[in-house]
């Protein structure tokens, strides 16, 4: 094992960062559906596949990174919206299962709709021009898309925020996810909020596909792990919170980095692993609210 | 009359089985049949008559084949046996996933089991020493064996049908007696209403944890056969995708319904037979269907008949009012 200087520890723990950054996005995401709806998206890792081989594309046909990152969004979103309308839309009412059942079929038809566009194999990927390169962080050069992954992701989380706590529309959804009837009977049509939510939901997880996809490489089974991930990080940190999201998000990409770094035989299975301490101390998860789980 | 067609549910399933492979295309195909069937039964178990949606089962079906290969290949226990090696194993680990699994429910306890399958999957995957990593364990084979003077050949796909199906006898037998007992009464009990079945005085806990190591054993016991069936296990088996088939095959034949996962093993294997022939792209179009079926047939389509039976039973005049 190479000699581990304190400057190598924090440097991995900055790549860790830059990990858990793109879970963050991805379980706000989830968050964010579920808060509003009690629909648990299983077609959430699909929508990031789609998000990664959309940004691939774009960034091949326009030659720009940064309109890839606009359009992406704006077609998962759709395509989520578009998923909510027809398909979950008159499940509501029916139990928790069946939203699930139907994102899991639709997982499924996203995964061989992109291998007929794109072929099998995957598309190969290359850090976009602009952020090739190492920054000297303090600690030590670090890779500058990694250190734009931390900010992009930042960014969002923000913005999400400041939409979520400060316009009128995010006063309608908190309000909304908690007794949707109510605020139905004060004149706000619920079915146009669940829409925009579960298209915003879908629009972060392509998004976070498309800023994932140089590090992480694009091929059309890409998704299952990071729904796999995604929900250790949702089940760590406690669904519907987004201070859990985020510090979960952070928690699970400093762990896996971390362990590849000790024991990488063993990095795959440490994210697990926290879960299932998670859930024997604390099964509502670190900030969850103990009524979710019962 | 409820009760005497629930007498009569295992020998009329047997019964249809026994002559199944006679109608079927070829033999292959119907043994897959029979040992998926068996894995959508064990997941039936939790998922439709208990109301817990695990999204980890291909763990125990991997669990049961790999274990009854190792047993065979690396300790020559003989064939029978390593099937309850496999079996046994399995329902270790659906003890362990299963305690940490239940301390959720709902949404979440689907969450939780399918991050746990996915330790196992990595886990099997690593052990390359044992497991035989991305390649799958190999060369598991039958031996013949002597049975009361009767000689059973593996080789021959109908003696092989015949041999899986006394196992998936013995297996369904089991399940209707665990469903017709006081037992399976506060399985659905806690289906339709956990709180209520806690209330009155049931042990919700340990009832939910016994029904997954029971139905984990099941599906390792399919494992443990289709080992046997395809003298390898694939790593595959481990996979999502896997826990995902015994989803869907619950839920196209019918969850809750005796019969119905046989119904929709069935269905998706024709189904997968059928589509390879014309498109490599056959997955889009199961995905297509389970879609449909979620949204406008969520019985199933046993459940869906079985339906229409007691509809048409109720409405002839037969029938006491």
């Amino acid at each position: 094992m190479a000699d581990l200087s304190p400057q190598l520890l924090a440097l991995q723990l900055v790549t860790g960062l830059s990990l858990g950054a793109v879970y963050a996005l991805l379980a706000i995401g989830l968050s964010l559906i579920f808060g509003m709806m009690g629909v648990v998206n299983f077609a959430h890792g699909a929508f990031f596949m789609v998000g990664a081989f959309l940004g691939v594309y774009f960034l091949g046909m326009t030659g720009s990174f940064w309109l890839g990152l606009v359009i992406v969004p704006l077609v998962t979103g759709l395509l989520g919206m578009v998923t909510e309308r027809l398909f979950v839309r008159p499940l509501y009412g029916r139990g928790v299962d069946y939203p699930l059942l139907l994102t899991f079929g639709l997982s499924y038809v996203l995964i061989e709709g992109i291998r007929m566009l794109f072929g099998i194999e995957g598309l190969p990927t290359a850090t976009p021009v602009q952020l090739r390169g190492a920054v000297n962080i303090g600690i030590g050069l670090f890779p500058l898309y990694r250190l734009f992954l931390i900010g992009a992701a930042a960014t969002v989380i923000f913005g999400l925020w400041l939409f979520v706590e400060k316009t009128r529309y995010g006063l309608i959804i908190r309000a909304g996810s908690r007794t949707p009837d109510m605020v139905r009977v004060l004149g706000v049509n619920m079915s146009r909020i669940w829409l925009i939510v579960f298209g915003l939901g879908t629009a972060i997880a392509g998004l976070s596909g498309a800023l994932a996809a140089p590090i992480r490489g694009v091929n059309p089974e890409m998704g299952i792990p990071v729904l796999a991930e995604s929900f250790v990080v949702t089940v760590v940190g406690g669904l519907g919170s987004l201070l859990g999201a985020v510090t979960a998000g952070l928690l699970v990409g400093v762990v896996y980095s971390m362990t590849s770094l000790f024991a990488p035989d063993f990095a795959d299975l440490s994210v697990f692993v926290l879960m299932a301490v998670v859930l024997l101390i604390k099964p509502q998860g670190l900030f969850g609210k103990s009524g979710y789980m019962g | 009359m409820n009760r005497q067609f629930h007498r009569l549910r295992v020998p009329a399933v047997l019964a249809f089985l026994t002559l199944f492979p006679l109608v079927m295309p070829y033999q292959a195909l119907a043994v897959n049949i029979l040992i998926f069937g068996l894995y959508a039964v064990g997941f039936n178990l939790l998922f439709g008559y208990t109301g817990m949606l695990s999204f980890g089962h291909a763990a125990f079906f991997g669990i049961g084949g790999y274990l009854t290969g190792i047993a065979m290949l690396d300790f020559a226990v003989p064939w029978p046996l390593a099937i309850l090696a496999g079996v046994l194993c399995a329902m270790l680990g659906g003890g362990v996933i299963g305690f940490l699994a239940i301390r959720t429910r709902g949404i979440y306890f689907s969450m939780v089991t399918l991050a746990l399958g996915q330790i196992v999957y990595y886990g099997f995957y690593k052990a390359e020493g044992w497991t035989g990593g991305e390649n799958g364990l190999r060369g598991i084979t039958v031996a013949p064996l002597h049975l009361l003077g009767i000689p059973i050949d593996f080789l021959n796909p109908l003696t092989k049908y015949y041999v899986i199906l006394i196992f998936v006898g013995i297996a369904l037998w089991f399940v209707s007696r665990v469903l017709n007992s006081p037992f399976g009464a506060v399985m659905e009990a806690i289906r339709e209403n956990e709180k209520r079945a806690a209330a009155c005085g049931y042990d919700v806990v340990r009832t939910k944890l016994l029904v997954f190591v029971l139905s984990a054993g099941l599906c390792g016991l399919a494992g443990a056969l289709r080992a046997l069936h395809l003298s390898i296990v694939p790593i595959d088996s481990l996979h999502y995708l896997q826990s995902g088939q015994a989803v869907m095959m619950c839920l196209l034949g019918g969850m809750g319904t005796f019969f119905g996962p046989f119904v929709g093993a069935a269905v998706y294997l024709l189904l997968e037979d059928t589509l390879t022939n014309l498109t490599s792209h056959w997955m889009g179009a199961v995905g297509i269907i389970f879609m449909l079926c979620v949204i406008f047939f969520p019985k199933g389509i046993w459940g869906s008949v079985l339906d229409w039976i007691e509809g048409w039973v109720v409405r002839s005049p037969w029938h006491p009012r």
